[in-house]
């Protein structure tokens, strides 16, 4: 899975949800794996434009992402590249995609991250060698598990 | 953590080749078997088999042990967790993010409302 994909029903229309996604007010309330603050959120929504966004995890480590933006459709699409900065982070870049669609309780919100390793991963990725990593993996920790 | 990074590579690029692939899931299933044995289904020739064991051997993803004449060929699962951990990674990022995004653009939504009012 060297590409992610997360799919959220949101009860807001998608302007009020590309919003959120594209200003640094919405982004400082909701970018980060846990609940450490955002420190710098600077957008540019703009193809071409870029983003930088700081934050502290609870464990007192910072990370920091910036990107360029390449698409920029307001309110149902927006892309952008990906780059952890200034840390021992993945090097190399990715590629996130959003997609808004209106349904009828609000905007079903398409996320994916992806060329998330190298050009290769990606391609595998293609392949669908996903399942078979996650079954082989399964199966190491029962193995592992049940081994004296 | 470039040490990390290249081992990520590694196991990343072992894994794309469709016929290492089947290896491993072999192995996953047989939980070791010789060389002659794992070359058997391919169509390929017994030195092309070698040369996939060998980039898996190089990756981690087996180990090899050799009793008489016969070499035995295992699969190892470390690389593969730590594959797994690293994507993991990502996963937990973004779901934590959605979710928070979603209640906010929520709170948005219902303030919205209550202005139009």
């Amino acid at each position: 899975m060297t590409s992610l994909t997360l799919v959220r029903r949101i009860k807001a229309r998608p302007s009020i949800v590309f919003d959120a996604l594209t200003t640094p007010e919405g982004i400082a309330r909701w970018w980060g794996p846990d609940d450490g603050p955002v420190l710098v959120a600077e957008t540019d929504p703009q193809v071409g434009g870029c983003f930088r966004v700081r934050f502290r995890m609870l464990d007192g480590s910072e990370h920091e992402s910036s990107g360029e933006y390449l698409e920029v459709e307001k309110p149902e699409r927006l892309s952008m590249s990906w780059r952890w900065t200034g840390g021992a982070e993945d090097p190399g870049e990715s590629l996130v995609e959003i997609r808004l669609r209106a349904i009828a309780e609000g905007t079903e919100l398409t996320f994916t991250h992806s060329r998330l390793h190298d050009e290769e991963s990606r391609r595998s990725h293609e392949e669908g060698w996903t399942g078979a990593l996650e079954k082989l993996e399964r199966h190491f920790l029962v193995v592992e598990r049940s081994s004296p | 953590m470039v040490n990390y990074n290249e081992r990520l590579d590694r196991t990343f690029a072992a894994l794309v080749d469709p016929t290492r692939r089947a290896i491993l899931a072999r192995l996953e299933r047989e939980d070791g078997a010789s060389i002659s044995a794992l070359a058997q289904p391919f169509v390929i020739k017994l030195p092309a088999v070698m040369k996939h064991l060998d980039v898996l051997y190089d990756a981690g993803l087996i180990s090899r042990s050799k009793v008489g004449r016969t070499v035995t060929v295992r699969l190892r699962p470390e690389p593969m967790g730590e594959a797994m951990d690293w994507l993991r990674r990502y996963e937990r990022f973004w779901s934590k993010s959605l979710d928070r995004l979603a209640a906010y653009a929520e709170s948005k939504e219902a303030e919205a409302r209550k202005k139009r009012r």
